[in-house]
């Protein structure tokens, strides 16, 4: 029987080992370091805060992988033989397969700042980093957070339950404006300044100052400010994780080099997740995506090819959602932080700055692009069939009431976001 | 010492304790509660109203201390924050306290009520005469048990429902739905059974409906309605067309939540004074066999039991009703047969193999019992009185179920046990919610990020995000629609809808996202 081992129980491996114990009877043996069991990473921060046990972020009970006959493996690969196909465990084992799937995912980025491998200055991507957050914040009255990420913003939330001062680094002139345009940036950054936080715009960390126990005491910004803190959060992006398949065969760059069909340069050799970057451009998107969404596709993808269905990575409109403290944030198809050519965006706030839409539209052929949405949850599949279908701005403005996915008997906003657009039409 | 300094500092720690002003309000509340504990203990209050007014009124005035000072003044959101840090809502020693407590007080009031002052001869005493005035005032009588604890209940549905109101207070939904509570509870639940009392009409309490309420056709019930001339009448054709007619109309179009969470008084107490506490529901896939087959033997045994208790009250007068005791037993016999081969033959489909045999079994053993009791010549009974049905029916389920196990145990399995195990309404309510009905929660494409937030604050024990990570419909039978799944939600991914039937429930092979021509591919395969 063949065998296909899974390095990596994230959501990409485990979703491709899913659905190919679905479509075949391969013996699948699925390999992590970080824990015995498939875990939501994007929840971590709901059990620092007490809204979840551990237990709760496992999506399947533990009975469930020897019902379907995936076997799971706890231990830290070293190398892996891919002449021989074999890996090598860190503790001596080996593990011979037939098809290996890397789905190693993210680790923290790191620029060689001085003093980033201090005690107290961590990243929050593993379980072991939310253990180790939870020793590093016991008596921690100040942190301060390098980076303004969805990470970065999920970090200052879970601190402010504990009560730590928080001050936040970020080298844009609002947060995550590297992302969103500046109004929603702008809005956002200033629910985060109403959470307690210390937002500190245009700023950049210099480097990190020890004290006399090696712990971190502060920090120094590029302008030469200090700032005393107990905790360092480096929150500045991840990175593919895939330092120890540096010295092999296999094609590497930023991630594991794959064509569409998810091949490395390596036969019978495949990458997925965070861990995989694109040799060729898909629509706009970047080589490496390291989100929840794509990493799943990523294994549906390629267990059907797995299983006789040769398919290519095609992921469909692009999507993604976020939460920054209390407002929801939801995103369908292209709307760039600075308007690309022919790109126009019409931006609509409420009053009470918690909801806002941007969206974003062809100047000249007024073809709908993309949407940018929060505290207003949009649907997903009215949305996608939009960009699909490539509906007018006007189209989209006026059945946006479609679209609206909030619950029931919540004040609606359409008729308000269609008087805006009209205005601003006749400004512009 | 770094030791001593991590207990006192206030930074750093995980967020389980609660601020000076929650002490305050706390130690207010706990007073209040104290005047009653005392009135148990056989004080005697000289001024009875005065120290009800003044209990109620302490426990009233803490609780909303407590919650204005924990939301408002605070962003309106999703306000778990430690929750499972709380010794009170994370299952530690002070859950067990309370759910000891709670359970001793279910166990006086159904069993030993004369330790709260109840006495066959002469006046109240105790915690029941405290609320003599307010009985007195409101019926015009002198309070019973019930009478203590349908007031007790109903101050809790509002104290802890002004509570939940400011905690979801960005939440239309649930701030509608639980004014809804309140307002049956008190008008519905409480004052308008009193009130009939008062005019020396039967009891009934128009918005518990049978078989939550399984006493109605017992036959001193029957006997009051119909000695009460045409309102008599009125409450017991009421109370059968809630039964045929209102409930499954409004079930169709809503789901079971307009009864469970928007009228339902057990309902209502596990929304409001239960919230704290939803999250310890066990979801299990053991949890959901077990509560199949619990929930359903209760329905069955209701069943068995009512229609028992009619066909004896029948017999005894068989020469004043047009129904004899003949029709109403192969009636019912009928009744149930249709219901079910119409089930089996139009939805068989939706039905889970071990619930359509559990079904068909159970149809097999009603007949079987109605048959042998016919043929046997046992003419007034199933196999003992029925009456001995009724009564252990209510001791059983009534109390010990409905009240001890599931109130009682609020802080140890959660809010909903009693509801999700035990309520034959609910298994009613919830088998029509599965087959016939517009609602459902909607999942929205491929949003869902597996967090798991939905399927840990969902009461009923329903594993939310087993569904929307596959992108599918969450249709299932205990929901209750309380929308706490899709409050809590980080990425707006679940909302509760009514639409059309078809496509209600959908079995997405593919995730919206990934433009795979999966679909085409499985329906080839399948063809
Ligand atoms: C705090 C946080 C919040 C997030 N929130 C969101 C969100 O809201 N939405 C979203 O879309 N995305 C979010 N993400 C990103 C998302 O979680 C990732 O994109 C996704 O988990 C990647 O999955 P994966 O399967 O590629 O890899 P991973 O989940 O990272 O799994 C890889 C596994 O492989 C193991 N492994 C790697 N190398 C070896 C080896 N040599 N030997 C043994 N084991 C090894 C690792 O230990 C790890 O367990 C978040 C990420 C973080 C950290
Ligand atoms: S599934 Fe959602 S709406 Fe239904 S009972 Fe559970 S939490 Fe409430
Ligand atoms: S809470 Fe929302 S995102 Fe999280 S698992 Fe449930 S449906 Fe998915």
């Amino acid at each position: 029987m063949e065998h296909i081992v899974i390095l990596g129980n994230g959501i990409s491996g485990i979703t491709a080992a899913r659905h190919i114990r679905k479509r075949s009877d391969k013996k699948i043996t699925v390999i992590s370091a970080e824990s015995d069991y498939f875990f939501s990473r994007t929840a971590l921060m709901y059990v620092y805060m007490g809204h979840m046990k551990w237990d709760h972020l496992k999506p399947y009970e533990d009975w469930f992988w020897e019902k379907n006959r995936i076997d799971l493996k706890n231990g830290w690969v070293q190398q892996i033989d891919f002449s021989e196909k074999t890996l090598h465990f860190k503790n001596g084992d080996k593990l011979n397969y037939d098809k290996l799937i890397l789905a190693t995912g993210s680790i923290p980025n790191k620029f060689g700042w001085e003093g980033e491998d201090l005690n107290g200055v961590q990243g929050l991507v593993s379980k072991q980093d939310l253990e180790l957050l939870e020793k590093n914040t016991k008596n921690c009255k100040k942190a301060v957070i390098i980076g303004g990420g969805l990470i970065g913003v999920e970090l200052a939330e879970m601190l402010r339950t504990r009560n730590i001062e928080v001050t936040m680094l970020v080298r844009e002139k609002a947060f995550w404006h590297s992302v969103l345009p500046f109004e929603d940036a702008n809005m956002i950054s200033e629910h985060i300044k109403s959470n307690g936080v210390d937002l500190r715009t245009v700023t950049e960390l210099d480097k990190i100052i020890p004290d006399e126990h090696g712990k971190v005491s502060s920090i120094i910004t590029k302008t030469g400010e200090q700032i005393d803190c107990q905790l360092v959060g480096l929150c500045a992006g991840v990175r593919p994780n895939i330092d120890f398949l540096k010295d092999s065969d296999l094609a590497i760059n930023k991630g594991i080099l794959v064509n569409s069909y998810l091949e490395t340069n390596i036969p019978d050799v495949y990458a997925i997740g965070d861990c995989a970057e694109q040799q060729e451009a898909i629509d706009q998107r970047k080589p490496v995506e390291a989100v929840w969404y794509t990493g799943r596709m990523m294994g549906e993808t390629l267990a059907l090819t797995l299983t006789g269905e040769k398919s290519q990575y095609n992921p469909g409109n692009w999507f993604n959602s976020a939460k920054f403290f209390d407002i929801e944030y939801q995103t369908y198809g292209w709307v760039w932080p600075r308007p690309k050519e022919n790109e126009q965006h019409f931006h609509w706030q409420h009053e009470d700055n918690t909801k806002a839409i941007t969206i974003s539209f062809d100047k000249k052929t007024k073809l709908f692009l993309g949407i940018n949405s929060f505290g207003i949850r949009m649907r997903h599949e009215v949305l996608d069939r939009w960009l699909t279908e490539e509906r007018e701005i006007n189209y989209v403005l006026a059945n946006l009431k479609q679209a609206n996915f909030d619950p029931e008997f919540y004040a609606r906003h359409e008729a308000k976001i269609f008087e805006g657009f009209k205005k601003n039409l006749q400004n512009a | 010492m770094s030791n001593i300094e991590h207990n006192m500092s206030i930074t750093g720690d995980a967020p389980k304790s609660i601020s000076t002003t929650q002490k305050i309000a706390s130690a207010v509340g706990l007073s209040g509660l104290l005047i009653l504990v005392l009135a148990i203990a056989n004080f005697n209050f000289p001024n009875k109203s005065l120290f009800l007014s003044l209990s109620l009124g302490m426990i009233s005035l803490g609780t909303v201390i407590f919650s204005v000072d924990a939301y408002w003044g605070k962003h309106a959101g999703i306000k778990n924050d430690g929750v499972w840090f709380k010794s009170l809502s994370g299952k530690g020693f002070w859950a067990w306290i309370l759910g000891i407590g709670l359970t001793l007080f279910y166990v006086v009031l159904y069993w030993f009520p004369q330790y709260l002052g109840l006495n066959s001869e002469g006046a109240n005493t105790g915690i029941i005469a405290l609320f003599d005035p307010l009985s007195k005032f409101i019926n015009g009588g002198p309070a019973s048990q019930w009478f203590v604890y349908g007031s007790l209940y109903t101050v809790a549905i509002w104290i802890f429902g002004f509570k939940f109101i400011l905690k979801y207070r960005h939440n239309r939904y649930e701030i509608i739905r639980t004014c809804s509570v309140m307002f049956f509870q008190l008008g519905f639940a409480f004052l308008i059974p009193e009130i009939l009392a008062r005019l020396n009409k039967p009891y009934f309490a128009p918005a518990t409906i049978w078989p939550l309420n399984y006493d109605l056709f017992a036959g001193y019930r029957l006997d009051s309605f119909l000695s009460a001339g045409n309102l008599g009448v009125a409450m017991l054709i009421f109370g059968i067309v809630s039964i045929f007619v209102i409930t499954p109309i409004l079930t169709y179009k809503y789901g079971k939540r307009w009864y469970c969470s928007w009228v339902c008084g057990c309902g209502g107490l596990a929304e409001t004074a239960g919230d704290p506490f939803r999250q310890l529901s066990d979801k299990s896939q053991k949890a959901w066999k077990i509560e199949r087959w619990v929930i359903h033997s209760v329905l069955v045994f209701v069943t068995v039991m009512t229609i028992a208790v009619v066909y004896s009250y029948l017999g005894e007068n068989s020469d004043r009703f047009w129904l004899t005791k003949d029709v109403f037993l192969w009636g019912s016999a009928g009744f149930l047969t249709l219901l079910f081969a119409l089930i089996i033959i139009f939805k068989r489909d939706q039905i889970q193999k071990d619930a359509k045999y559990g079904a068909i079994g159970y149809l097999v053993v009603i007949l079987a019992i109605i048959g042998i009791n016919y043929f046997s010549g046992n003419w007034n009974i199933f196999f003992f009185p029925a009456y001995k049905l009724r009564e252990w029916y209510g001791f059983l389920i009534g109390a010990a179920f409905s009240g001890v196990i599931g109130v009682g145990f609020y802080p140890i399995f959660g809010s909903r046990v009693w509801c999700r195990f035990g309520c034959p309404m609910a298994a009613i309510l919830g088998m029509q919610q599965k087959l016939f009905s517009k609602f459902r929660i909607t999942t929205n494409g491929g949003q869902c990020i597996s967090c798991g937030n939905c399927s840990a604050y969902c009461e009923m024990g329903i594993d939310v995000r087993a569904y929307a990570q596959k992108g599918q419909n969450i249709v299932r039978s205990s929901c209750v629609g309380c929308g706490i799944c899709s409050a809590v939600c980080p990425r707006g991914v679940l909302k509760l809808e009514n639409g059309k039937t078809e496509g209600r429930i959908n079995e997405n092979e593919v995730l919206l996202g990934n433009d795979v021509d999966l679909l085409d591919l499985l329906n080839q395969k399948s063809n």
